[in-house]
């Protein structure tokens, strides 16, 4: 039980922070996240500039803080895509049955055939760059992942017998899935929605790193470690701070997804 | 056995099938003329439209599918729009350098994380476990690229032992050609030897339970030995699964890995080849990879099957 607490804690604890980074930034920076000041390029990190300043004498901390809502919102926005395409199509399988299923599930096996990152990079390219398009490609590999978790849990939930009374006094497959399968399998996808955030945050990052998710001036953090890369001779600590970013970002999600997964499934808590 | 072998492997057919066309499809849904790209803006339309025949440009969609396809099978690839040379030639020469990097990966992955999650599942609660574990959940987090810039950092700025980007290549002898290998395939092996130690873990912890483990102490033997006689090779099936799937991970991450480092593989071909719309090359290369994740996953079905006669029976 304490390292459900822990993980529970210091992953809502990361998260939090993250999230309140994410809305200061909103309102407030220290720097306005791209004002040049080249007479003060790649700085130390200082009293005045707490995390130095990059090769166009940016602030790196405002950078970042700015870079907290670029990878936030594409990723709950292609969390959101995945999951508002994906969870009706899973529960449509799961209580369609027959070749509604069959075709849904091939669809989605042949959709992990593909690597996630490589096709996001395929469509980014294609479409051309810009968080959007990144948005887009990233939502899209979410669909299947959705899809498939939904509809093992709902077949699992159709044949409790609280489902089955509610088929008994005739209600419709529509209903059921509305108002008993999916307010059961609630829990299971919101471990789902905190692991596909996770990773949602990490491709936006490897996309904007390679040159084709979010452009400049929208400060990103894998933007950021590809400008860093070029002076790695001369600041090498330019590559430490967006990483460790997008690093505490990751870590926080997937512990608290962790740590809920504990908290709901308390028979895997007891084996670990 | 037999049976479920053949149609096994009509159904991996059949899915390498659907994925050439899904990607041929999107390719040509997607708003992309090669024949203007490579001519630029200037071009004039009759040039671009003598281009554009010379591609075979001009035939219908599904023509171009079936030729596509029919080469495929008779093992052309096709020419490359930009370097007019058969795609076959230009994979040939990179796939040197991506297979021997995923490979290396690979092996580095499962020798760091089998014997990390069979130590922490044996010292479950311990601080050796909580160490492990929690560098684990720090390395699942990490993205594969910056954990690469941070090896750079530190093992070729810092300590100067290995080159920051670039390919020595084979001919300069393999000592020096898996020398610049090295740093690319921990910046790739780590994260996925977190997530495979984190599941090794588990398995082991879950057949450590079991009557089995327990005979196996009461006839005496010390728990060291029914932990890697009994215990272990048990616990291998999710473990292999898991390998298998990472796969694909690995073939998407040579892409970035290999453009932190600068290295001249599948990765930066592919990268390149949508840069300047070469469509041939990335629908080879994209069925190709699609197509070893098949064949990888249709590979651990059959390992599974070996491991656990059981799984075959149903």
């Amino acid at each position: 039980m304490t390292r459900l607490n822990r993980n529970l804690i210091i992953g809502g604890l990361l998260v939090l922070l993250i999230l309140c980074t994410a809305l200061v930034a909103l309102v407030w920076t220290p720097y306005p996240p791209s004002k040049l000041d080249i007479l003060h390029k790649l700085a130390q990190p200082s009293a005045t500039h707490w995390l130095g300043t990059d090769a166009f004498g940016r602030d790196v901390l405002s950078m970042i803080m700015a870079g907290t809502q670029t990878s936030l919102s594409v990723s709950l926005l292609a969390v959101s895509l995945g999951a508002g395409i994906g969870v009706p199509l899973g529960a449509l399988a799961a209580s369609a049955g027959g070749w509604v299923d069959a075709l849904i599930m091939r669809s989605s096996d042949l959709a992990f055939a593909f690597p996630a990152l490589l096709t996001a990079i395929m469509i980014t390219a294609i479409t051309g760059p810009g968080a959007g398009n990144a948005m887009l490609a990233i939502g899209l590999f979410n669909i299947p992942v959705f899809a498939r978790v939904t509809r093992g849990a709902a077949l699992a939930v159709r044949e409790l017998d609280y489902v089955q009374a509610a088929r008994a006094t005739g209600r419709g497959e529509f209903s059921i899935m509305a108002r008993h399968v999916l307010p059961n399998i609630s829990a299971v996808l919101l471990v789902q929605i905190t692991i596909q955030f996770a990773l949602g945050i990490l491709a936006e990052a490897g996309l904007s790193y390679l040159g084709l998710g979010t452009q400049p001036p929208q400060p990103s953090w894998g933007r950021m470690l590809n400008d860093a890369q070029t002076f790695i001779f001369r600041a090498p600590q330019l590559a430490i701070f967006p990483g460790l970013a997008i690093t505490l970002a990751v870590l926080g999600l997937n512990l608290l997804g962790d740590g809920l997964r504990d908290l709901l499934d308390p028979r895997l808590s007891q084996r670990r | 056995m037999l049976k479920l072998l053949l149609s096994k492997t009509l159904a991996l057919l059949a899915t390498v099938l659907a994925a050439s066309l899904v990607v041929f499809v999107v390719l040509q849904v997607l708003p992309s003329d090669p024949a203007a790209l490579m001519l630029g803006t200037e071009a004039r339309p009759d040039t671009l439209a003598a281009l554009r025949h010379q591609l075979g440009l001009d035939q219908p969609g599904w023509w171009r599918y079936l030729l596509w396809i029919g080469g495929l099978l008779r093992g052309n690839l096709g020419v490359s729009y930009t370097y007019s040379v058969p795609v076959a030639e230009l994979i040939g020469a990179r796939i040197g350098v991506t297979l021997p990097l995923a490979l290396l990966s690979i092996l580095l992955s499962t020798a760091i994380a089998i014997p990390v999650g069979v130590l922490s599942a044996a010292r479950r609660g311990g601080p050796a476990d909580t160490a492990l574990m929690a560098g684990a959940q720090l390395g699942v987090a990490m993205p594969n690229f910056w954990l690469g810039i941070l090896l750079i950092l530190v093992f070729a700025v810092g300590l100067g032992w290995f080159p920051a980007s670039g390919f020595a290549g084979w001919d300069r002898g393999p000592l020096a050609a898996l020398h610049s290998l090295i740093l690319p395939a921990f910046a790739l092996a780590l994260p996925q030897a977190a997530i495979l130690s984190r599941v090794t873990r588990a398995a082991v912890l879950e057949t450590l339970g079991q009557d089995y483990v327990r005979t196996a102490r009461a006839k005496g033997l010390t728990a060291t030995k029914a932990l890697w006689r009994h215990a272990v090779p048990n616990a291998l099936i999710p473990v292999v699964t898991i390998i298998g799937l990472q796969f694909s991970f690995l073939l998407a991450g040579t892409v970035i890995i290999e453009n932190v480092f600068t290295l001249p593989g599948l990765g930066r071909l592919m990268f390149q080849s949508i840069a300047q719309r070469d469509l041939i090359v990335v629908q080879d290369l994209v069925v190709l990879l699609a197509g070893s994740v098949i064949v990888v996953n249709f590979a651990v079905d059959l390992v599974y099957m070996l491991l656990d006669p059981r799984i075959a029976a149903r």
